[in-house]
């Protein structure tokens, strides 16, 4: 029992000793807090932020254009992978468009965003939404297609076809996949969010550090760097705890028994 | 009048008459000519690629045949039980066993899983079954249809001699409790002889031998019978297509010579 408390300790005594040096640092005066403000500095900031509810603000708005970008995206590249996947018809209409479309770096069209919708809303959400559909996309119609097919036979064998085929054996043999992409789309949808609120913006965690950098409050933008990270963890683990609970099946996520 | 002559639906043999398969240039099955009566155990042999798997397919419908005839009794539920086990790796042992069955036939699927002697396992995912269990929970799959006709493509080859022999041993159980005609295909001469009513051998695409195995069940593969007529099969086997029928090899003194039919 004793080792195990010491053994999870262990991983957090290099973070926590930098940690340490870094506000001994700063409080002899060796770090020059306009480079690098002290860690309290950061967490006093932070707590005024917190307090004046001006932080839940940023958070709620960078959270809502992320989450609305990704449904969006997510959404219809989970449909046209679905379609694609299922159908050679639905492969010949959209997989070639797809597959050309996702060469294109989405931050290059950001000038493009930026002419059609203006520093608006919805070119942040248009942003997110491009970036996250083809990993999506990609990940949901390569899992379909990459399914058994001597499962598929069998399957289909022993009476099982339609919708119910479907439910049974295409979806979840493409979860994985699928799942593989939603993660790899949510970490696109960070990065693209905080490159379109650091260049246009009135609200949200970009906005917060590009406007701190104006004013030289390098304790603010410590921190707005610090949320996102947060953030990021928080969303990544929630797409963790969704693999473990839908792929509890699969060998690597086995509970040790 | 004897009606209990007359062949019912029920009864009637499935009879495969000049049944070819194709593949491009290569031709698998030609003109295959067979006959299986009813609640026949019937083991077929072969080198590989002689078109066992293919045979089987064709009697599952999961082929269709290029010329010939295929002719099964009407409604006939079939099952095949297939070289890997094919169970679905995200439904738990009960629901691979009871895939495409209705909801309220549950009951029957935790029965079957019990028949196999693994009612204890019926919540455990299938990748933390041993191989030779995994093989048990299909056929406790296929068997759960109380399928007309149940075909077993090579379904103890990836197993060790003594699990196998305890498949055997399973596999002849459940058969005498269910009575369903039964087609296997294997390697292995001595499963063939343990288990089956009947032996042939494809070879050039057709039926090269054809034999029945007149054994008492259950069968001792100690006994001098058993040993001689395996030891025929097996040197009927390996002689290959081009041998010439008078090499047939006369069987041991065990077995009268009435009881093999060369189909050559
Ligand atoms: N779908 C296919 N397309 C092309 N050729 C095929 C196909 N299926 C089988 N064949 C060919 O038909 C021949 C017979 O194959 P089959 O699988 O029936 O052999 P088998 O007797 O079951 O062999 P084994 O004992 O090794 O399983 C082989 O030469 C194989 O290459
Ligand atoms: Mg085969």
């Amino acid at each position: 029992m004793k080792a195990s408390w010491f053994s999870r300790l262990i991983p957090w005594l290099a973070p926590f000793t930098l940690l340490a040096l870094w506000q001994l640092g700063s409080s002899l005066g060796w770090i020059n807090h306009r480079v690098l403000p002290a860690p309290l500095a950061v967490l006093t900031s932070g707590w005024g932020l917190l307090s004046s509810g001006e932080l839940f603000r940023h958070l709620a708005s960078s959270f809502g254009r992320a989450a609305s970008g990704f449904v969006i995206g997510g959404g219809l590249g989970l449909i046209f992978g679905l379609i694609a996947g299922l159908s050679r018809l639905g492969e010949a209409l959209f997989d070639t468009t797809l597959q050309m479309l996702r060469n294109i770096p989405p931050l290059a069209i950001l000038p493009l965003v930026i002419l059609w919708f203006g520093i608006d809303e919805s070119a942040k959400v248009f942003l997110v939404a491009f970036g996250t559909l083809f990993p999506v996309y990609l990940n949901t119609y390569h899992g379909i297609r990459s399914i058994d097919p001597a499962l598929l036979e069998m399957a289909r064998s022993y009476g099982v076809s339609g919708r119910e085929l479907f439910r049974h054996v295409v979806l979840p043999g493409a979860l994985p996949s699928i799942l593989v992409g939603v993660r790899y789309a949510l970490g696109i949808a960070w990065i693209l969010l905080i490159v379109a609120e650091t260049l246009s913006a009135t609200s949200g965690i970009g906005y917060l550090a590009a406007n701190a950098r104006e004013f030289l409050q390098t304790d603010i933008v410590v921190l707005s760097i610090l949320l996102y990270a947060l953030l990021g963890k928080v969303v990544d683990s929630l797409a963790r705890w969704l693999e473990r609970r839908w792929l509890q099946w699969h060998p690597s996520y086995f509970q040790p028994a | 009048m004897k009606l209990d002559d007359l062949p019912s639906a029920e009864h009637a043999p499935i009879v495969l008459s000049g049944l070819t398969r194709r593949f491009g240039e290569r031709v698998v099955l030609d003109g295959l000519n067979l006959s299986i009566p009813a609640g026949q155990f019937l083991a077929v042999v072969g080198r590989s690629g002689c078109g066992k798997s293919t045979l089987l397919r064709l009697l599952a419908g999961l082929d269709r045949a290029d010329g010939g005839e295929l002719r099964q009794p009407a409604q006939q539920s079939v099952r095949v039980m297939f070289q890997e086990a094919r169970l679905l790796p995200w439904k738990s042992v009960l629901d691979n066993v009871a895939l495409g069955l209705a909801p309220a036939q549950r009951e029957q699927a935790r029965d079957a899983l019990a028949e196999v002697g693994l009612a204890d396992r019926a919540d455990e995912w299938p990748a933390r079954l041993s191989g030779g269990q995994r093989q048990r929970v299909a056929l406790a799959r296929a068997l759960v249809h109380q399928p007309r006709l149940l075909l077993l493509d090579e379904p103890l080859g990836a197993l060790d001699a003594l699990t196998r022999l305890d498949m055997q041993g399973l596999i002849e159980r459940l058969w005498l409790a269910h009575r369903c005609t039964t087609v296997l295909v294997t390697h292995d001469v001595g499963e063939a002889v343990n288990l089956a009513d009947r032996v042939v051998l494809v070879e050039n695409g057709q039926v090269a031998m054809d034999t029945p195995v007149p054994l008492a069940r259950s069968r001792n593969p100690a006994d001098p019978a058993f040993v001689a007529l395996e030891h025929a099969i097996l040197q009927r086997v390996l002689q290959g297509p081009n041998a010439q029928p008078a090499s047939t090899p006369t069987p041991a003194p065990a077995i009268h010579v009435s009881q093999l039919q060369w189909a050559l």
